[in-house]
């Protein structure tokens, strides 16, 4: 689905659904990197979620909310959290994430950006709810970093993520495209 | 004649109907997970389907502390060595005393016709990393129920008690420490005597750190605490053993206004680090019926108040404390009608 709006137009190719599972199982490997407890690693990003946006707009028939559940529950086991804590957060996130897929392409990268952070913002109070719900206490506002740099993450992904869908069909020196 | 619509535009339910089935099954799991913990196989399922990648994840992190301690100057490793051998001197002197004194505490218990204290084993294990959830506070070590970890062991380091095993997985353990907001442990003040339940209290504490507190709750504005207290675990309980330190007062608020002191505790084990631990299998007896009323009364009259009998303190800080205060000193309780 090209943006038509943006300079450089690309037809892409389509996606490789391995490529998919790769960088899902990569940003799976981000998340669970043991990187303690200092007051910055609060913030470290969530890849996961992020990787589960970008192909809940880009792809949304291949990458849906039955993925997001799934890899949610992977991320509670990790975790040691309660079960179902980030499957509800991931679900929910998918599911703004494809009801905004037709809108959000057409935008240049800043704009997408503006409208992927309130998601991030959304999974990240789900998952504080819930546990303010099971008595936990409030993490402080650091606790919300993680989706702002989650969102300065995504011109790097769609950069990183495509990459392999622009490549030319056929090698021409005539016709780079 | 009908018309059904092609393949092509076939997509199953709607993304909302889904997001719907998808978040009930949630809430369910939050459900059935928070209340009831009938989950822990599934979890278990999970986490052993899991294992590879966090096994994989850790490579990094361990190729980085691999490359510092090979390259690690060799200076501080001969410093490091008579370090190390200062310690084990002081403790060899420790150990021999204390070897001495069990076996006399042995005689005196059956003197006393009290019940033997169980032989306690450990597993030493390594923390792996600390779980990423802000809201609580866990670490994972490198032992599972494979090598004969339980829920409910207690882990210690070298200098005091760290937490509880909450889960055991089958190659590596979840373990609550003492500042999660969750984990009680009932302790005793090794001065007085004086019992109580220290509580976690994850979030930093100014003069204490970020790597959170704990808590005496619930003991009165005039309860004979200072700072600088050694606390203990009572072993009133079962699950931990009598005499492991747990943790130090650092500071008091008493205020008129409440009926309760604000006591905080700075923990005497590294929370905050990662290292060796050892997982103790401790004695699990199980707490004796509680005597007939009669008989209680009748023991209780003339006598000091009933007393735990068996606190031995084994931390140095005790040892140097004057012996007349210290609880080894309180007599034992009525044992026998």
């Amino acid at each position: 689905m090209p943006a038509p709006s943006q300079p450089t137009q690309y037809i892409l190719l389509p996606v490789n659904p391995w490529f998919i599972a790769f960088t899902l199982v990569f940003s799976l490997m981000l998340n669970l990197l043991p990187v303690g407890r200092a007051a910055w690693t609060l913030a470290w990003p969530d890849w996961v979620a992020l990787t589960l946006v970008f192909w809940n707009i880009h792809q949304p028939r291949r990458v849906g909310l039955t993925v997001a559940w799934l890899v949610g529950l992977l991320m509670d086991v990790n975790n040691a959290s309660l079960l179902g804590e980030h499957a509800l957060a991931y679900s929910v996130l998918s599911y703004t994430a494809i009801s905004l897929h037709r809108r959000v392409l057409w935008f240049s990268l800043p704009t997408q950006m503006i409208y992927v952070l309130p998601l991030f913002l959304a999974a990240q109070l789900v998952i504080m709810l819930i546990r303010l719900a099971v008595g936990g206490g409030f993490p402080g506002l650091v606790y919300f970093g993680a989706a702002f740099i989650s969102t300065a993450l995504w011109p790097l992904a769609t950069y990183v993520y495509l990459a392999p869908q622009r490549r030319p069909a056929e090698k021409d020196e005539n016709r780079p495209i | 004649m009908e018309y059904t619509p092609p393949p092509f535009f076939r997509q199953g339910p709607s993304a909302l109907a889904r997001l719907i089935a998808f978040a009930a099954l949630s809430l369910l799991l939050l459900v059935l997970d928070a209340r009831f913990k009938v989950l822990e196989r599934v979890r278990f399922g999970v986490a052993t389907m899991l294992y590879p990648m966090q096994r994989a994840a850790r490579v990094p992190g361990e190729a980085a502390s691999g490359a510092t301690g090979y390259l690690a100057l060799q200076r501080r490793l001969l410093e490091e060595n008579a370090r190390l051998k200062q310690a084990e001197l002081t403790a060899a002197e420790r150990l021999l005393r204390s070897a001495q004194v069990e076996s006399e505490n042995t005689n005196l218990r059956a003197v006393l016709a009290m019940r033997e204290r169980l032989p306690v084993t450990a597993v030493a294990a390594e923390t792996l990393y600390e779980a990423r959830d802000p809201f609580t506070r866990k670490v994972v070590i490198d032992k599972g129920t494979s090598d004969g970890i339980k829920g409910g062991q207690v882990v210690v380091d070298g200098a005091g008690v760290m937490g509880q095993v909450t889960r055991a997985y089958p190659f590596v353990s979840e373990v609550s420490l003492l500042t999660d907001r969750d984990q009680a442990i009932p302790v005793q003040v090794v001065r007085n005597g004086l019992r109580a339940i220290a509580y976690g209290t994850p979030g930093g504490v100014s003069g204490i750190g970020d790597a959170g507190a704990m808590e005496l709750r619930f003991l009165a504005a005039n309860a004979d605490v200072r700072e600088g207290d050694v606390l203990v675990t009572s072993g009133i309980d079962g699950t931990y053993l009598a005499g492991l330190p747990v943790a130090t007062v650092v500071r008091i608020e008493r205020e008129a206004g409440y009926a309760f002191a604000k006591i905080l505790c700075k923990p005497a084990a590294g929370i905050d680090r990662f290292g060796q631990v050892l997982v103790m299998n401790g004695e699990r007896k199980a707490l004796p019926a509680p005597p007939p009323e009669e008989v209680e009364e009748k023991g209780a009259k003339g006598r000091r108040p009933k007393r735990r009998p068996e606190v031995n303190v084994p931390d140095p800080a005790a040892l140097s404390a004057p012996p007349a205060k210290a609880p080894a000193a309180v007599p034992a309780a009525p044992a026998k009608k």
